[in-house]
């Protein structure tokens, strides 16, 4: 569908920074390229939005962060779930879902 | 608990900031790194992935901006820097700081200790249970009532108030009260206390508890008074027992009556009357026992009580108004006063009671300080006005002076909106701590005003504390004024092109109008409020100058007056003006006393007697009959005060009991009354309700004088003999005329009181000081406008001032091309003096159109010119004038003084 990358659809940042750590802490540009890996390219994140968004999340209780060694042997700062955090993630995915079909049942039946 | 993480995040943010920082700088730099590394990997070169990898980034300032955007503390953060700034930069300018946090102090300052006073008198609810639950009853619209008026709120007599207590229904409870003074002192001088009279229903009604013992209840207030007992006030007690707990069951002394103190009430109970408090509390029974012949319990004619109850639930205003007006027409036939003529009883009789809302107390100072006080808020808020002005001025001057200061941080990517929130932070450091001071201020002003309306014989107590309303009018008032005078600066200061701004240097060749006007505006206004508020001053001083200028009719200074009772020597009636008459010769042999003289009244004491006036020696008149002054006066009365008579003689010994009638009037007795007919060959009758007089003959003739107050108009007023009265009462008061200082004279007649009768009570007032206290509210008005004006001139100067000197500053090149060009210096002078003579021109018209409007809520407050007082207004309009020349002319000699050659070269 789409040769560039697009803007993320508002609010659903949040979604996928909590995605991108369900198996695994990972630090801010591991997530970053995490996202744009999975998207195939299609989302680029920002570290405009992305760090605000580490911020906000680590407000809400849903994200935690501890500095760690990274492969390249540098000290960088690893965000992992909270048990809130997964629950969160949990009922963002259900709800996402749930909408998604929604839609998508509307654009069939508009076809 | 997501609310606790976030406040404990957001606290280590405030309180670790430094970790916090850089952990973030850090991280970002890791993330940055990665990128390039990244890039690299996909073939770019090093510098190629860096600039990319800034690029994407977008800024690493900005990011973390962002990131501290998402916090709650962030807000706080920068509102401290920005107040950390603002201080570094008042530090920078210690003038400027001291002058604007000194003017807002005095503005903030008379505004709060003005809505202060209004908060206690006006605002607030008594300091009662549930208080809006109370209302009063009284007469609505009360003409011509007739009988003996003897406390400050005369609603009812004692037969009205027993007739209600048993009719009304909807109240709950309900109570009679009435202010008056009781004499502590067990003989000798009179020393008088407040007191109240209390019917038994009074405490339990306010439902308030005592701090000691008990209160008075229905039983102590029955027939007999058996059980009557005092109850006195929390600072009574302080004062007078030391606040020793033994008190209860103590003796106190009213009048020579032991009552027992049964009880102390608490601290911040004062009763009912705002703007007074209590020291002694008495049943309504026990009245009689003080008062003795002249009982007012005992009489059906006399005006004491005012009576408050406390509503049912369920019973509005409207729906007990209404019961209470059935009742009206048995009520008022069942009290009406055997005593009354028929044209009494006919305004009697169409009474209806009514109530009004008294959760906020009952208050004669806030009827007579209500409307100056609103006119004073006004006047302080027109200063404070004025000086918002001065200081807008100020920072738009320093505006100017940073405007490459804005450029350049607009230039850097600041926002305005940014840039805004910091000026503003500077003018609301400047409001707050004006504010602060000006709240200390404002309590010892509030104090002191109270204390200057304060006198000895009539003392206030006014409560004025802090609350949450005061807080909040003076923080609001803070607020108010900073945007009043930092929005303007900070729009404009913000409102830069940066490039203009840093490219422009220098000064123009003459000055820019676009950016000068706002500045002129507000000298106008400025002038135009000042004018308001010298009008003001200056209607309010010449009002006063009016009053102690204007002539009463007698003198006012140099005289004594005396009260001498000698009720303890229970003399028969025959006895007593002989008596009277003793005392006043011993008074009259003490050396130094010039004249002395018996009377019943004295002048502009505010006591009065008024009675029908009957024309002729007999007939009734048709409908109500015209009435005069009265007043009781022995011989010598007229040559103690000095009036002078104008045709006829004085009382002398001939003029006793059994003699023929015989009577003095004033000029405006004989103008309204005598039709053109010789006044010396009249008689007339005095009709005092259903008793009419043998004939009065009129023997003389004085000048018109004033009666019971300086401002009333002239009444007609009658004089009888003392000695032709034929129910003396039993004190004798006397006005004393010396030449020596009355300290003197005073315990020379206390001596020769306590020689005559050792039993007397006496009590002593000087003539003048009297009249003086009268005029209180007019001093107060005048000191308070003259202040706010004087304050409001020397503000606008310096305004004026400032932004003259800024326009000679601006105009220098012009100046100093005029001048190489052969131009003198007194048309450099006239140049800049031109140009405050606009700014003045207009300020005055403006101002001279608002001090119409403003000087007609102060028209009722006026003696003795209108508020369009010619001559006020001219005479204001100079000084304004000298004022602003002045102040003008200063920076104009500062321009004329400039060497055209240094002006040029700074170009």
């Amino acid at each position: 569908m789409a040769d560039k990358p697009t803007g993320l659809v508002q609010g659903t940042l949040d979604m996928l920074i909590l995605k991108t750590l369900e198996l695994e802490p990972r630090h801010g540009y591991g997530i970053a390229m995490r996202i744009e890996q999975i998207s195939k390219g299609v989302f680029q994140v920002n570290p405009g939005s992305l760090f605000p968004a580490f911020r906000r999340l680590e407000r809400a209780g849903w994200l935690k962060s501890e500095w760690r060694d990274t492969e390249n042997n540098r000290r960088a700062k690893y965000y992992a779930l909270t048990a809130l955090g997964r629950k969160q993630l949990k009922g963002e995915t259900r709800e996402w879902a749930r909408q998604a079909a929604a839609i998508a049942r509307i654009l069939e039946a508009e076809s | 608990m997501s609310l606790l993480r976030n406040l404990a995040g957001g606290l280590r943010g405030l309180f670790r900031k430094e970790q916090v920082e850089r952990e973030m700088d850090e991280e970002l730099r890791g993330y940055l790194d990665d990128a390039v590394r990244e890039k690299m990997r996909n073939g770019m070169t090093r510098e190629e992935a860096t600039r990319a990898a800034r690029i994407e980034m977008g800024g690493a300032e900005n990011v973390k901006e962002q990131v501290r955007a998402v916090s709650w503390e962030s807000v706080l953060d920068t509102l401290w820097q920005d107040l950390k700034f603002g201080v570094r930069l008042l530090r920078f300018n210690p003038g400027f700081a001291a002058a604007a946090i000194l003017s807002l102090a005095l503005g903030i300052g008379a505004n709060t200790a003005i809505f202060q006073l209004l908060d206690a008198v006006r605002l607030r609810t008594l300091p009662v249970k549930n208080p809006q639950e109370l209302a009063r009853i009284a007469i609505d619209h009360r003409n011509g009532a007739t009988g003996h008026f003897s406390s400050r709120y005369s609603d009812l007599t004692y037969a009205m108030w027993e007739q209600i207590r048993a009719q009304q229904q909807g109240f709950f409870n309900i109570f009679a009260w009435g202010p008056t003074q009781f004499n502590t002192s067990p003989g000798g001088e009179v020393h008088n206390v407040q007191g109240l009279w209390v019917s038994g229903e009074f405490f339990q009604t306010l439902g308030v508890e005592p701090a000691l013992g008990r209160f008075l209840t229905p039983a102590d207030d029955g027939p007999g008074c058996a059980s009557a007992g005092a109850v006195i006030s929390y600072a009574y007690w302080q004062h007078e027992y030391g606040g020793q707990p033994d008190v209860v069951g103590r003796k106190l002394t009213i009048s020579r009556h032991p009552f027992p103190i049964i009880g102390v009430a608490a601290g911040g109970f004062y009763g009912v009357e705002v703007g007074r408090s209590f020291d002694v509390a008495l049943p309504l029974c026990a009245e009689p026992i003080i008062s003795g012949e002249e009982s007012q319990l005992k009489s059906s004619t006399g005006w004491w009580l005012s009576v408050m109850g406390r509503l049912k639930p369920g019973w509005s205003l409207e729906r007990t108004a209404t019961q209470l007006r059935a009742i009206s027409p048995g009520l008022f036939q069942a009290t009406l006063p055997p005593e009354f003529n028929p044209s009494n009883a006919k305004h009697f009789l169409e009474y209806k009671l009514g109530t009004t809302p008294a959760g906020s107390g009952i208050s004669e100072l806030r009827t007579q300080y209500e409307d100056p006080l609103w006119l004073l808020l006004a006047l302080a808020g027109l200063v404070l006005l004025i000086a918002s002005a001065n200081l807008a001025n100020l920072l738009l001057a320093r505006v100017s002076t940073r405007e490459k200061e804005m450029g350049m941080r607009i230039a850097m990517g600041a926002s305005r909106a940014r840039l805004m929130r910091q000026l503003l932070a500077e003018s609301l450091l400047l409001a707050l701590i004006g504010a602060a001071f000006g709240g200390l201020l404002a309590h010892d002003v509030s104090q002191m005003l109270v204390a200057s309306l304060n006198t000895q014989h009539d003392p206030l107590f006014v409560d004025i504390g802090m609350n949450w309303r005061v807080l909040g009018f003076t923080t609001g008032l803070a607020v108010l004024t900073c945007i009043l005078f930092g929005l303007a600066p900070a729009l404009r200061a913000t409102k830069v092109a940066p490039g203009t701004v840093l490219k422009e240097s220098g000064k123009g060749l003459t000055e820019r109008h676009s950016r000068f006007g706002l500045r002129r505006i507000l000298v106008v206004s400025q002038m135009a409020l000042s004018l308001t508020l010298l009008v003001g001053a200056l209607l309010f001083a010449r009002s006063l100058n009016n009053l102690t200028k204007l002539d009463p009719g007698f003198r006012r200074d140099a005289i004594l007056v005396a009260d001498i009772d000698f009720t303890e020597r229970n003399l028969p009636k025959e006895a007593r003006q002989a008596f009277s008459n003793e005392l006043l010769q011993r008074v009259r042999a003490i050396p130094g006393v010039d004249a002395a003289a018996l009377a019943a009244i004295v002048p502009l004491s505010g006591d009065g007697i008024g009675h029908d006036i009957l024309m002729g020696s007999a007939g009734e008149p048709q409908g109500d009959a015209p009435v005069a002054a009265f007043n009781l006066v022995s011989p010598g009365y007229f040559e103690t005060l000095q009036t002078r008579f104008l045709a006829g003689r004085d009382f002398d010994e001939r003029d006793r009991l059994g003699a023929p009638n015989v009577a003095i009037v004033s000029e405006t007795f004989v103008r309204k009354y005598a039709n053109g007919r010789n006044p010396l060959e009249m008689t007339f009758r005095v009709r005092r309700m259903n008793k009419t007089s043998a004939p009065y003959q009129i023997i003389g003739i004085v000048k018109d004088t004033k009666y019971a107050d300086l401002r009333e108009d002239l009444y007609p007023i009658v004089y009888i003999a003392k000695a032709q009265n034929e129910d003396p009462g039993t004190d004798a008061l006397m006005l004393i005329r010396s030449r020596v200082p009355l300290a003197g004279i005073l315990s020379a007649v206390k001596s020769t009181a306590s020689q005559a009768d050792p039993d007397a009570d006496t009590s002593f007032y000087n003539f003048h000081q009297m009249i003086e206290d009268s005029l209180l509210r007019d001093r107060l008005m005048a000191r308070l406008a003259g202040f706010f004006g004087v304050l409001a001139a020397v503000l606008a100067a310096i305004g004026l001032y400032g932004v003259i000197s800024y326009m000679v500053e601006r105009r220098r090149n012009e100046i100093g091309i005029r001048m190489a060009l052969g131009a003198g210096q007194q048309s450099i002078i006239r140049l800049v003096l031109r140009e405050t003579g606009i700014l003045l021109l207009v300020g005055l018209a403006t101002g001279a159109a608002l001090s119409l409007g403003m000087a007609k809520a102060a028209a009722s407050m006026l003696f003795g010119l209108k508020p369009t007082d010619l001559v006020t207004y001219l005479l204001a309009v100079a000084s304004l004038s000298a004022v602003a020349t002045l102040a003008s002319f200063l920076p104009a000699r500062r321009a004329a003084k400039l060497d055209p050659m240094v002006a040029l070269r700074n170009e």
